[in-house]
């Protein structure tokens, strides 16, 4: 008996010694090991090791709306165009570029040669049948309004008008017309978009209900195929030998896991079991000086929404300037976020959209709203003064992510110090919760954040035309609403001009009304193999491209 | 006997009906859509949307025809994955948690029915401190605090095990060990006491008057009566492991349920959070009429129909 008593205070001693290890100096450990990268260094196999929060909601291009879909879709099919370096549009299933009438309303496109998984040809009739399933309302795509461009898109997805009637036919097998309703000077970028992704029309009729569920349930004509797919689990892209452009793919496998852990995906990459990892905020400086470490900008803008129809003090331009400006935006981005994320001083994120001179809108744009305290308070007196009150207690919207809370508590300390008599509540709110309050306009303020659809600034821009969808915050200014109908119609065939009104109309929004407090652009901070090159990170649709990535 | 299990029959199903409607109306009252990308659409292309899936229908349309469709067998399909049927969803995905909480739940209860019979045959030993506090240990620190310290230590840094995925036998030991920890110092706490209890009992007494061994009276007598308690606790506690621990699965990256339910809610997905609950119900209902049953079959003194006497 007294040998088995020893055993037992020798397993209890083991199961204290590791919970106070833990609580000492676990950090110290991990440091030493942070610096040494992936392990398993011996990547001639080409096969690319990846994590994923979540499982692939969808493979059929009609319906998905989210990044992992898009983003398999982007690897596994392939549209008229597909994103590369630089967010442009380059040939895919289009032979070139495509033939644009002098109107710019009818665009011709001629396709390559090219085959789906099962050996049929790719045709013309596949991007027809496709399009109009996406904006059949039986569909009920989400995403169907992207396609709005083409010449009766919006009636068919509103059932006043059949799918046949769309703007969109198959002259023959490899010629495509395309009629559009608004001859928008970025329709070959938008042809990226996973919504514009052909199908193969008797097959996804074959397969019924089951069409994008399953790996052998869906045609594949991009650079990889999903070759694997344990839902919940994991999914496995192997290379397509019979892509047009095998030549140019690299990588012979792809295997993503779904991992929802932060904790769990760096232990991963420790191991040598992940190549590219998103780092979220508290793993940043722990890794900084890893030679795998970068960041990334998104096209994600957030900002605060200031409504303007439940405070009289929101109505009041000065008290709206001197909630946008009291506040140290650097505070979010270098402490809070730390992952590259930048402070806006503007709406449209930089490194975004090009004009027609080939210069990035913020070129093009000032900065708006700096932080200036200073300003701030001046107009905050301004604005007691209009309005007679001294005090005012104003509520602040926020989502219930632990990140969100932070910033919505360092907001509140910030403007409660920087203005005198303001006094800010926090109500945080499930994601779905927040955006029905903000649909039904029952707040005052908000943290929101807003991502591109396409590229081109009115993604942002026409949010805020008077009664818009998502204006959301009682905001108008017949000017603004001008410029921007202008944008999308009579100035559609002057590029520069249109250009020149988006720049006016963004500093109407933010310089003359403050409409909106822009707080950051969200960057994203990876960890990857150092080996691993060529992965192209895109900033609308698809999150990344890895036709192009290879191990060197 | 079977008056009692089709008495009980009928009331597991108006239980589980019960639980139906007041789960239907109840997730109704959640504000917002099911659809993923509401941000983006505006109030008129979601009615578009909805329309289509019947959800501008007035409630009690809506709760007929799910019913309807529930007694059919059909428990919808999902809106967070397209159109993937919720029953295949909760098949795929209960299998790997239904595993490893068997797993943890059959080695946690031997562990722990071994510790509290060692505490308890040594009574204020070093032995039986040292029991204790592994119990207390087990029971206060969160499984996910030991779920990262094995991670860390048994898969990082001494590389013995996986890190994460869900590909073999190998890759269920470090989570199994988490989960079971919290089995092993439940059981092991109740079997002690209920053996003390036992052991200090009047027939325990006659027993070892009459001369039976130590270890028969242990095997035979106490252990059996000792083991009721265990049993009560076992049942629900089994249905809670191997309907998914979130933590626990989200760590180790196990494909199982845990997270299913709580994204369900997280994004209005009706017939999941229908489908998840329902599941989780009938589960617990049998399992606590199998636990009824079982006691019966322990400890004749319990009667299941109270007609005899």
């Amino acid at each position: 008996m007294k040998k088995k008593s020893y055993a037992l205070f020798l397993v209890l001693l083991l199961a204290m010694s590791t919970f106070l290890a833990a609580c000492g100096g676990g950090g110290n450990d991990s440091k030493e090991k942070a610096g040494s990268g992936g392990k398993g260094s011996d990547k001639s196999d080409n096969v690319l090791n990846l994590t994923e929060t979540q499982d692939i909601p969808s493979m059929d291009s009609a319906l998905a709306t989210d990044t992992v879909s898009f983003t398999t879709l982007n690897s596994t099919m392939e549209g008229l165009y597909r994103l590369g370096k630089n967010d442009e549009a380059v040939d895919g299933m289009a032979d070139g570029d495509p033939q644009i009438s002098e109107d710019g309303k009818t665009w011709t496109f001629k396709l390559r040669d090219a085959k789906w998984s099962n050996g049929e040809p790719v045709t013309a009739n596949d991007f027809v049948f496709a399009w109009r399933k996406a904006l059949d309302p039986n569909t009920a795509a989400e995403y169907a309004y992207i396609m709005y461009d083409i010449k009766n898109a919006q009636a068919v997805n509103e059932g006043k008008m059949k799918p046949e009637e769309l703007g969109v036919k198959a002259v023959d097998d490899k010629t495509l017309e395309v009629q559009l309703q608004n001859p928008v000077p970025y329709f070959k970028e938008l042809l990226t978009f996973g919504t514009f992704l052909p199908q193969n029309e008797k097959y996804v009729k074959e397969q019924g209900d089951k069409y994008g569920l399953e790996a052998n349930t869906t045609l594949y004509n991009g650079p990889f195929t999903l070759d694997q797919w344990k839902h919940e689990d994991k999914f496995v892209l192997k290379k397509n030998p019979e892509y047009w452009d095998a030549d140019t793919v690299k990588l012979n496998q792809i295997n993503t896991k779904i991992v929802k852990d932060t904790q769990t995906d760096v232990n991963l990459f420790e191991s040598g079991d992940a190549d590219l990892i998103k780092l979220s905020s508290e793993f940043v400086d722990k890794y900084r000086e890893n030679e795998g470490f970068f960041t990334v900008k998104e096209s994600s803008i957030f900002f605060i929404r200031m409504n303007q129809t439940k405070s009289e003090w929101l109505k009041n331009v000065d008290a709206r300037k001197a909630i946008a400006m009291g506040f140290d935006k650097k505070g979010i981005t270098d402490v809070l976020l730390n992952n590259g994320s930048v402070v806006a001083d503007f709406f449209v994120p930089e490194e975004f959209a090009k004009g027609p001179d080939g210069k990035d809108f913020r070129e093009s744009g000032d900065k708006y709203l700096k932080t200036n305290l200073k300003e701030a308070k001046k107009h905050w007196e301004a604005a007691k003064k209009a309005l007679g009150q001294d005090t005012v207690t104003l509520e602040l919207l926020n989502y219930d992510d632990d990140l969100s809370k932070k910033v919505g508590e360092y907001i509140k300390e910030q403007l409660e110090k920087n203005l005198d008599g303001l006094t800010i509540n926090l109500k945080q709110q499930p994601f779905k919760q927040k955006l029905d309050l903000e649909t039904k306009m029952d707040y005052q303020l908000s943290l929101g954040g807003w991502g591109a659809d396409y590229l081109d600034p009115m993604t942002y821009l026409d949010m805020y035309v008077t009664g818009g969808a998502h204006n959301q915050q009682g905001f108008s200014n017949k000017e603004y609403d001008k410029l921007i109908q202008e944008g999308k119609t009579t100035l559609l065939l002057e590029p520069e001009k249109r250009w020149e009104a988006l720049v006016k109309a963004e500093k109407i929004l933010l310089e003359d009304e403050a409409a909106i407090a822009p707080m950051y652009q969200r960057s994203r901070a990876y960890l990857s193999n150092p080996k691993l090159e060529g992965v192209l990170f895109h900033k609308v649709g698809p999150e990344r491209s890895y036709k192009w990535a290879e191990f060197k | 006997m079977a008056k009692f299990v089709f008495k009980r029959l009928i009331y597991m199903v108006i239980t589980l009906l019960i639980i139906a409607t007041l789960t239907f109306f109840l997730m109704k009252l959640l504000p917002g859509s099911p659809l993923k990308n509401q941000e983006k659409l505006s109030p008129a292309q979601q009615e578009i949307i909805l329309d289509k899936y019947g959800l501008n229908d007035p409630l009690p349309v809506q709760y007929v025809h799910y019913m309807a469709n529930l007694f059919k067998g059909d428990l919808g399909l999902s809106f967070q994955y397209d159109n993937r049927p919720v029953s295949t969803m909760i098949g795929e995905r209960i299998g790997p948690s239904a595993y490893l909480g068997f797993q943890a739940v059959v080695f946690g209860t031997i562990v722990g029915i071994i510790l509290g019979l060692l505490a308890a045959i040594r009574q204020n030993s070093l032995l039986d401190y040292a029991a204790t506090t592994v119990a207390v240990l087990g029971i206060s620190i969160p499984s996910f605090v030991f779920a990262g310290l094995l991670q860390y230590y048994f898969a990082v840094k001494y590389p013995i095990f996986p890190v994460a995925a869900w590909e073999g036998f190998e890759y269920t030991v470090l989570p199994t060990i988490a989960l079971s920890v919290f089995v092993i110092a439940t059981v092991a706490r109740y079997m002690r006491s209920e053996l003390l209890e036992v052991l200090s009992s009047d027939y325990i007494m006659l027993a070892r008057a009459k001369g039976i061994s130590s270890f028969d009276i242990m095997v035979k007598h106490a252990l059996r009566n000792a083991l009721i308690p265990i049993i009560t606790l076992l049942g629900p506690l089994a249905v809670n492991i191997m309907t998914g621990s979130l933590v626990i699965e989200n760590i180790f990256g196990i494909p199982g349920i845990g997270q299913q339910f709580v994204r369900s809610i997280m994004t209005n997905d009706f017939t999941v959070i229908m489908g998840v609950t329902l599941f989780y119900s009938v589960l617990f209902i049998v399992v606590v009429f199998i636990v009824d049953i079982l006691y019966g079959v322990i400890d004749p003194r319990i009667r299941l129909s109270g007609g005899k006497k």
